[in-house]
């Protein structure tokens, strides 16, 4: 579903992504872990097309099309959906009216009909039951004055309404207490099938005993140095990062 | 965002939609200004000849008096002697009713989404269309007359109202307001009239529109609301122009009168062409807008959605001497490429639990000037006396300017004022939030913008919302990047 190869980025001229090569196939989730600045919000912006990061070298192959030629909505529009590390406040739009001009221009890039607004309303109480996120969220400006948890809560809730195929997850798991954070991966679990793939980016070990991995990678100074199974998340849990820097350091 | 922006904005830079002209017959006078045009424009309007004096002595103190320069805008000096006064549509007969009306002037009002046909029009709104110089209709006057409600182009009044009209005339903005309510007072053409009887709540939107057709034409246009005891009336505004090469001068006076307990909302959807891409046309927008309430426990509420216009300079303001009347002022200004804004209002206090309140919302893009700029007086007499006041600003783009004037004169010490004022940007963060959800970057300006302005728009009567909604996002078009 997704192959990146060599893929290579920079900021401000500052290289980040230095060669990073990961496989991903539908139905399977990888987990991302490493060290605070390592480039794992830089991995999922590149992939989410943000323009401030220029791409400077390796491809990006997604359902058997070239991601980095496509603008950031034909992505989105296509299937990748990523979930914020620090989700954006749009004042004086509620997130009904945001999700309606989202889930409608998908469905128009699809030749699909736009939804009116009864059919947009059942199809919005049903994801709201899956993340149990409540009405009155919804209803007020996207994200304004949102604590940190009902934040994270409502990208999952965009996640359940626009049903990526390729769902990118930036430290969800921070700022959930622990009730939200196993409501949440129910629903991220939910939403898991054969057919989609996420990808899950953490500092805990926690979070993956609820979403369990396929993968887990070590990215660090821009690179995956790393990578294993779910084993390999409570390895790092029990001894840090050290290890794998020294590794690193000696290869 | 830089070369896809580039090819965006080329996509998308829309041209002014009203910018096309109709070919019709005009009657006008002679280019320039002086006693003589003022006599020819009063007996065109076969005018009584106290109204001709009143115009004479307008002229004469305009001549005395100094354009201003103390607003935020700059543009070259206005010769005054090269405008037309007057231009009216040439009708074979005058029409007594829409049946008269010459088919030409119904097309251009329908080709800008206005039906003059009664029959056709399916929303409670009734329509006073101005074209250049004079009104050429008047929808639904016999359903409103039935509950005393006159709705009347000017110079209609003048003819069949005229005690309330020397009454109420020049009471809210006396002629020597300021250089531009005089020159109005000298040269007005038409406009609307509209008297609101004791006790009755007009069961419908009244409107009026404007359209500038003829070139080198100054529009110069009075409304005069009067709303007696106790009554209530919405009353909507829409302007468009075609597209010129020289600017077109465009200066107005609204007058609204609030009796006891009377109720008056005024809304204004602006849309006079801003000029191009470069600065180049458009018109030039001073307007005097002012409301009293006169009688205790009225109220006057302005809204307004600011897009057109190369230069704007207009303050739509409120009188407070009824004691527990109330004013508001609800304001979205926008401004691309090279337009100039200079706007705000003026809440005088004067009565006692006088209330009044402030929300203006300025959006700048391109190359634009976006002032707000408002006064809050408190006088003597005005006990508890409080005003609130909202001005935020948001830019898009880093050549554009926004600017905030506000001036606060208390004399009375029981009063409260609060006033907040912000600045912000639209963040790339917030366009690439909406991007990664699959919205388009134009969808995601109107987005961000309308939410920012939605305290304002949901001033305005539905039907209108829905229009200025689209007519912000048309404005913005391309001035993202
Ligand atoms: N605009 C920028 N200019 C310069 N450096 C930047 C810019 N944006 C990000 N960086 C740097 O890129 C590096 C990678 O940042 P990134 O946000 O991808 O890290 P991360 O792995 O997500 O970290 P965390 O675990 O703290 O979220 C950091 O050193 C960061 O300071
Ligand atoms: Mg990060």
């Amino acid at each position: 579903m997704l192959s990146i190869k060599n893929l290579q980025a920079k900021i401000d001229d500052k290289q980040i992504l230095n060669g990073i090569n990961l496989e991903i196939k539908p139905g399977e989730v990888h987990a991302i872990m490493g060290p605070n600045g390592s480039g794992k919000s830089t991995l999922a912006s590149v992939l989410a097309g943000r323009e401030e990061y220029e791409v400077t070298g390796g491809e990006v192959d997604f359902l058997g099309k070239d991601l980095l030629e496509m603008a950031p909505e034909e992505r989105a529009r296509e299937g990748v959906f990523l979930a914020f590390q620090y989700p954006v406040e749009i004042p004086g739009v509620s997130t009904i009216n945001f999700m309606k001009t989202a889930v409608n221009q998908i469905r128009e890039h699809r030749g699909q009909q736009a939804l009116d607004a009864v059919s947009f309303l059942q199809m919005m109480k049903e994801k709201m039951k899956l993340v149990e996120i409540d009405q009155s969220l919804l209803n007020r400006a996207l994200n304004e004055g949102f604590s940190g948890g009902e934040k994270k809560r409502n990208e999952i809730f965009q996640m359940a309404m626009l049903e990526p195929k390729l769902a990118i997850l930036d430290e969800t798991d921070s700022g959930l207490d622990i009730d939200a954070l196993r409501i949440v991966s129910n629903g991220v679990n939910k939403l898991r099938s054969k057919n989609n793939a996420i990808i899950v980016v953490t500092h805990y070990q926690r979070l993956l005993n609820y979403i369990v991995p396929d993968y887990v990678h070590v990215l660090y100074k821009g690179k995956i140095v790393k990578s294993g199974t779910k084993e390999l998340a409570l390895e790092l849990e029990a001894k840090g990062y050290d290890w794998i820097k020294d590794e690193v350091s000696v290869a | 965002m830089s070369k896809d922006n580039q090819v965006l904005e080329e996509l998308t830079s829309k041209e002014y939609e009203h910018g096309w002209t109709t070919n019709i017959e005009t009657e006008s006078a002679p280019k320039g200004l002086n006693e003589d045009i003022i006599r020819f424009i009063s007996s065109k309007k076969n005018e009584p000849s106290w109204l001709l004096e009143w115009r004479l002595n307008a002229y004469r103190q305009w001549t005395k008096m100094k354009e201003p320069r103390w607003p935020n805008v700059t543009y070259p000096p206005i010769n005054y002697q090269d405008v037309i006064y007057y231009s009216a549509p040439k009708q074979k007969v005058t029409p007594k009713g829409l049946d008269d009306v010459d088919p030409e002037l119904i097309k251009t009002f329908e080709k800008l989404g206005i039906s003059l046909t009664e029959q056709k029009r399916l929303t409670g709104v009734a329509v006073d269309a101005v074209i250049d110089s004079v009104s050429v209709a008047t929808t639904f006057k016999e359903t409103l007359a039935e509950l005393g409600i006159i709705f009347c182009s000017f110079g209609e009044a003048v003819q069949k109202h005229p005690d309330l009209i020397k009454k109420y005339m020049g009471s809210v903005v006396p002629v020597t307001d300021n250089y531009f309510a005089a020159l109005n007072s000298a040269v007005f053409t038409d406009g609307s009239f509209c008297y609101i009887p004791k006790g009755v709540r007009c069961p419908m939107e009244l409107s009026t529109y404007f359209r500038i057709n003829a070139a080198n034409t100054g529009q110069f246009e009075r409304t005069l609301i009067v709303a007696d005891e106790g009554s209530y009336v919405s009353y909507l505004e829409g302007c468009t122009a075609p597209m010129r090469d020289e600017n077109q001068l465009h200066a107005a006076v609204v007058e609204i009168y609030a009796m006891k307990d009377a109720q008056v909302k005024y809304s204004t959807v602006q849309n006079w062409y801003p000029g191009d891409k470069d600065g180049k046309g458009g018109i030039y927008n001073f307007v005097t807008k002012r409301g009293l309430c006169a009688g205790d426990g009225s109220k006057i509420s302005w809204t307004q959605v600011e897009t057109g216009s190369a230069i704007t300079w207009k303050y739509p303001s409120c009188i407070l001497k009824g004691d527990n009347s109330v004013g508001e002022f609800y304001s979205v200004a926008v401004t691309n490429n090279h337009q100039q804004a200079d706007t705000g209002t003026k809440m005088i206090h004067i009565g006692k639990n006088t209330k009044s309140r402030i929300v203006s919302k300025g959006i700048s893009a391109g190359y634009s000037q976006n002032s707000y700029r408002g006064q809050v007086h408190i006088m003597k007499r005005a006990e508890n006396a409080r005003n609130f006041s909202q001005c935020d600003s948001l830019l898009m783009g880093d050549k554009c300017g926004a600017h905030t004037f506000p001036y606060i004169d208390v004399e009375n010490n029981s009063a409260r004022i609060e006033h907040e004022a912000t600045t912000s940007k639209i963040g790339e963060d917030q366009i690439f939030y909406c991007l990664q959800r699959g919205i388009d970057e134009e969808s995601a300006v109107a987005l961000i913008v309308n939410g920012y302005a939605k305290e304002v728009l949901n001033q305005l009567p539905m039907e209108f919302a829905v229009e200025a909604q689209k007519l912000l996002a048309l404005t913005l078009e391309g001035s993202v990047g």
